[in-house]
């Protein structure tokens, strides 16, 4: 019994540290803005790595997710004579909910993953020493970039997967449910509110930080040898996605709670 | 002058240096010798603050290498990883000019690639590997583009971890030199790990052996025959019976 106890307390206050520590080093990362050098090439790379090549992901993410919503709503509002919703929830459910999250998943699978490999090679193979001993500051050289372009890339990402969430509820409206072409886009439009897309897209932004600080700090933390970057990189995956739908309920909560 | 005084290092019950007391003179070369795993690069890494020491103090010129501009201070040196550690992402050159390239000493980039090709000659290297990446090169030649690299902005302070290891012995020899050459020539100071005796004779100002967490010996290069120590003796002569436990 007090062995199960201890054993409790110690899980306990191993995730509050690592809370802590993952706390400080958001507030390290996030302070290496305010102070050059800013390194503008790693930047612009890692906006290429996270932003544009994500695309092809999150893309075919959404409009599969956009074609099965339109499915299920359909069926669903077949029930109580409203399949006329069809159009306005598909859009609605896809711009709050569905598009952010999902495709912070899909880019947390992805991003989180690659970076803290890439990272955690670099600590292995002592690159992150040496970039110290070259007098460069591995949070500005490393974690400041990616943080930053996935945090500006990720509303970009989600906001292509909205449109392409539509577009796929769009082609099974039209295809499969019977519905008018413009009359499908009119009750989109008419119904979606400016705040029901830019909630999507602040929670876009909350996911791209969480995911490129999962990936940075799991990497930076990666223990020794090929099993220590194996072990990073799962941390990092695990612990984006989680924080993802974490993060997710506590923002619908505050957007949305009325 | 880097001093080290009673330096401790513990990895969990792995207690690597116990007590290290080492005094190295501006413009000398001094080269730790000591046997597989007994800490030497553990040290090097304490001196740059890499790895931060249980106890003891570590200081140059005086000033203990925790305090003061960590920017300032490690723009006086220039390190050899013993596992080379090139960033894989980048060309040969622009590793090589990694430093050059950025912050305080930051240059045309044609001026650094020409910085670069020039160092890269110095360790016998043609130009054509400039535009390569590390993945691509031969571990003796990745060796030696880490060596240019820790010398392309011309530290005062140069550690190499086992800077001759996987060279062949004509290149080993150049390699030497070039040490050599950096020390007498530009008066920077060296601490060198290496394995290899013919390197240590032909570097060393002064040498020094880790055995057992401690500095076992140390003496000018010109006493190491005559050292009187017995685990110097057994390591230098590479004898398998000796004081120095072998585990067979
Ligand atoms: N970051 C670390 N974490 C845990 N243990 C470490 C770490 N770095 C070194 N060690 C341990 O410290 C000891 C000394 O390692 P070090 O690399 O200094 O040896 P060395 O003298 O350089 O050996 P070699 O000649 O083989 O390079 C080893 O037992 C090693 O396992
Ligand atoms: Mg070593």
């Amino acid at each position: 019994m007090i062995g199960v106890l201890a054993r409790l307390g110690a899980a306990v206050l191993g995730s509050l540290a690592n809370i802590g520590r993952i706390a400080i080093f958001a507030g390290e990362t996030v302070s290496h803005l305010a102070r050059p050098p800013f390194y503008t090439r790693e930047f612009l790379q890692a906006l290429v790595q996270i932003g544009w090549l994500s695309l092809p992901v999150v893309g075919l993410t959404a409009l599969f997710t956009g074609g099965a919503l339109a499915l299920q709503i359909y069926a669903g509002g077949a029930r109580f004579n409203a399949e006329a919703v069809v159009p306005s929830i598909v859009a609605i459910g896809m711009v709050r909910e569905l598009g952010p999250v999902l495709g912070g998943l899909m880019v947390a699978a992805r991003v989180a993953s690659s970076i803290a490999a890439e990272i955690g090679t670099m600590k292995v193979t002592e690159q992150i020493d040496a970039l110290v001993t070259l007098s460069t500051n591995p949070m500005k050289y490393l974690t400041l970039p990616r943080v930053l372009a996935a945090t500006l890339a990720v509303p970009v990402l989600v906001a292509v997967g909205d449109s392409i969430g539509i577009l796929g509820g769009w082609i099974v409206g039209v295809t499969r449910l019977d519905f008018n072409s413009a009359t499908y886009l009119r009750n989109t439009v008419d119904f979606l509110e400016t705040w029901d897309v830019a909630s999507g897209l602040v929670k876009g932004a909350v996911f791209g930080f969480l995911v490129a600080l999962m990936g940075c700090y799991h990497g930076m933390q990666s223990g020794r040898g090929a099993q220590g970057v194996g072990r990073a990189t799962k941390s990092a995956v695990v612990a984006a996605s989680v924080l993802i739908l974490a993060a997710n309920y506590i923002l619908t909560e505050l957007f949305f709670s009325a | 002058m880097i001093t080290l005084t009673d330096v401790h290092k513990a990895f969990g019950p792995n207690h690597v240096l116990r007590g290290v007391n080492l005094e190295v003179p501006t413009g000398t070369s001094c080269v730790i010798i000591g046997g597989s795993g007994t800490g030497k690069s553990v040290l090097l890494k304490c001196v740059l603050g890499l790895v931060t020491p249980d106890s003891g103090t570590i200081t140059v010129d005086d000033v203990p290498v925790q305090d003061g501009d960590r920017d300032a201070f490690l723009a006086r040196f220039g390190m050899l990883f013993q596992g080379g550690a090139l960033f894989d992402s980048l060309p040969v050159w622009q590793n090589v000019a990694f430093r050059l390239m950025r912050g305080a000493l930051k240059r045309p980039k044609a001026e650094a690639r020409e910085i670069a090709i020039e160092k890269l000659r110095r360790v016998g290297l043609s130009p054509d590997v400039a535009e390569k990446f590390p993945a691509e090169l031969s571990g003796g030649m990745q060796k030696r583009v880490s060596l240019a690299r820790a010398i392309a902005a011309e530290p005062e302070i140069i550690f190499f971890d086992e800077p001759t290891t996987g060279l062949d012995p004509i290149m080993s020899g150049v390699i030497n030199d070039l040490i050599r050459e950096i020390v007498t020539e530009m008066g920077a100071t060296a601490m060198t790990i290496t394995h290899d005796m013919t390197s240590v004779r032909a570097i060393a100002d002064q040498v020094a052996m880790l055995h057992g967490g401690k500095i076992r010996w140390v003496g000018p290069v010109g006493q190491l025959d005559e050292s009187g120590d017995a685990y110097v003796d057994q390591f230098i002569h590479g004898r398998p019976e000796g004081p120095i436990e072998t585990l067979r």
